[in-house]
């Protein structure tokens, strides 16, 4: 620093720019744009990579959720019985629903975190907007969830749900979890890049986060029917978190019977709804960019 | 964790400074200017008897980062590079060659100081972005892609790195696994070689593959050099800096020992070392 300060004045005189430094958001923006066939090469790559060890291969992008929602049903439909008042016919696809889209931002909350740690090879050797990572890494999610969005229709088909218009419903639904989960994805990113006790810690806030999101049991259902309906300030605050929100808005969309449930059983609303998940998609998405955006060119020190 | 870095770079300042001081050539033009440049690694992992007993005292005698070394790799490096130049970076193993290479790339992001450059600088490799369990062809595009080519280009640069690497028939539709190490470094240079750059980083063990390959990536290299503006070029031969560079930096402990023509630093530095 006390050595040769012209040195840096007469590189900056000759239009030489840093190499290390974050460009300005714009021209980040647009380098981001320029790489988004690398961004789905790199996804679509990882995806194929992942399951080439096992025997079944790709099976395992269908089998892997619908084991999952069969353990959730065995523990909490047969065992626990947490349907409270759900009809057993809505009950199953109510909680595979649950189960397979809560899985989509609980997997990329945890791709999120590694995205940076585990590429930090590809970092130090290759040039590129360092949001690629977290942004592929949604982008496997996504690949997996449209995947098992195959099974999930077939569940729900198969328990007698009608196939109506609703359910073109669930592609703004979808489009604004994928939209908050890249915002999510992207914070986390920056977050377990620094601290990497981060990844031991996630399976514990995310498990909670299942539990309080109304992935095994109605949540419009429980605010009516126990304590939570004499303070309803428990209620307005577990009904804005996002995770609940894109869930029950596309069992809204899918499940004609637990519609007529929530609207004329329990006579609620759900239109609010819509409102938290436009909002929480797009403040997370600007609030995440921003974030990763910040530490760009710390990223691959380590 | 900042009184430690504070510490360090006391402890690397002491030692008397040999390096000459760097002189501006006001006739031509710069292209790559590193400025009293210090680089630290932080290295997670080292140290400590791995238990859960020895970790939780860690935490209650409040030692933060227990498990965290620092690595000071670029001590203070200062030179200029002009257009035209092809320059070779020599030193001992551990000396920070590598590491020089990866800051003027702008991969590792300085400690201190500052790396300025005309244009991208980009190391020669894609190896971090290719993936064993994928076929060469998908390899051949997502290494590509990783570089910044559009599709089109890919498209149109395939053939040539199919025919570059020269891999026996049907191999390309093979996991990169199945390949012998032979082969898969020639389709990892293949997939390098074919981007023309700004400024272009070469890292040694480029000598992979069999003799033919070693001349066909020689020349390739001669071509990519041409094309750029500058060549950085780190090798153990000096056999190949002698042939390659007009110019030589000696790097040592992160230090720049000597910058000048080829061979008045080579012969120093085979008297110093006594190769």
């Amino acid at each position: 620093m006390n050595g040769h300060p012209s040195l840096a004045e007469f590189a900056t005189g000759y239009g030489l720019k840093q190499s290390a430094a974050r460009p300005p958001l714009g021209s980040y923006i647009r380098q981001l744009w320029q790489r988004r066939h690398f961004i789905w090469a790199f996804a679509s790559a990882k995806n194929i990579a992942m399951y080439t060890e096992s025997r079944l291969g790709q099976v395992w992008q269908v089998l892997t959720p619908l084991l999952n929602a069969t353990v959730y049903y065995l523990i909490f439909g047969l065992l626990l019985n947490t349907s409270r008042g759900l009809p057993h016919n809505t009950f199953i696809p109510f909680l595979v629903t649950g189960v397979f889209l809560f899985t989509f931002t609980q997997r990329s909350v945890n791709s999120g975190a590694k995205s940076v740690g585990d590429n930090l090879s590809l970092i130090r050797a290759l040039h590129f907007p360092r949001a690629s990572l977290p942004l592929a890494y949604t982008i496997i999610e996504l690949q997996q969830l449209l995947v098992s969005m195959v099974v999930l229709f077939a569940i729900v088909l198969g328990f007698g749900e009608p196939l109506s218009l609703n359910w073109l419903l669930l592609v703004p639904v979808l489009i604004m979890q994928l939209t908050f989960n890249v915002g999510i994805s992207l914070a986390m990113a920056r977050v377990g890049a620094f601290n990497r006790d981060i990844q031991q810690l996630l399976p514990f806030v995310l498990r909670t986060w299942l539990y309080f999101s109304g992935i095994i049991y109605s949540l419009s259902g429980l605010m009516k029917s126990s304590k939570i309906h004499d303070h309803p300030w428990i209620g307005h605050i577990l009904e804005a978190n996002p995770a609940y929100v894109y869930v029950e808005l596309s069992r809204l969309a899918l499940l004609d019977s637990y519609r007529g449930y929530v609207h004329q059983k329990l006579n609620e609303s759900t239109v609010h709804l819509w409102w938290y998940g436009v909002a929480w998609a797009v403040v997370m998405f600007l609030v995440g960019f921003w974030f990763f955006f910040r530490a760009e060119e710390r990223y691959g020190r380590g | 964790m900042a009184d430690a870095v504070k510490e360090k770079r006391k402890v690397s300042e002491e030692p008397v400074h040999s390096a000459p001081p760097v002189t501006i050539d006001r006739t031509r033009d710069p292209i790559v200017v590193v400025d009293d440049l210090h680089i630290i690694y932080r290295v997670y992992g080292a140290g400590g008897k791995g238990n859960a007993a020895s970790a939780f005292a860690r935490v209650l005698r409040r030692d933060h980062r227990p498990t965290m070394k620092e690595v000071h790799a670029i001590r203070g490096l200062s030179f200029v590079a002009y257009k035209g130049d092809a320059i070779g970076v020599i030193g001992t193993n551990g000396s920070g060659k590598s590491t020089l290479l990866k800051a003027i790339a702008g991969l590792l992001p300085p400690e201190s100081g500052g790396v300025y450059t005309a244009g991208q600088p980009s190391l020669l490799g894609v190896n971090a972005a290719l993936m064993n369990d994928l076929t060469g062809e998908r390899n051949i595009v997502l290494g590509c892609l990783a570089m910044g080519m559009t599709p089109e280009q890919v498209k149109s640069k395939y053939d040539e790195i199919v025919k570059f690497a020269g891999l026996k028939e049907g191999f390309i539709q093979l996991p990169m696994r199945a390949y012998s190490s032979g082969m898969g470094s020639r389709l990892r240079f293949a997939i390098a070689a074919s981007k023309s750059h700004d400024v272009l980083l070469i890292d040694e063990a480029l000598a992979t593959g069999d003799a033919k390959f070693r001349r066909k990536s020689a020349k390739k290299i001669d071509e990519l050099r041409a094309e750029a503006g500058a060549v950085f070029l780190v090798a153990h031969q000096l056999d190949s800096i002698r042939e390659m560079c007009n110019r030589v930096l000696w790097v040592d402990e992160g230090r720049l020992m000597m910058d000048g023509d080829t061979d008045t630093v080579v012969d120093a530095y085979i008297e110093a070392t006594g190769k």
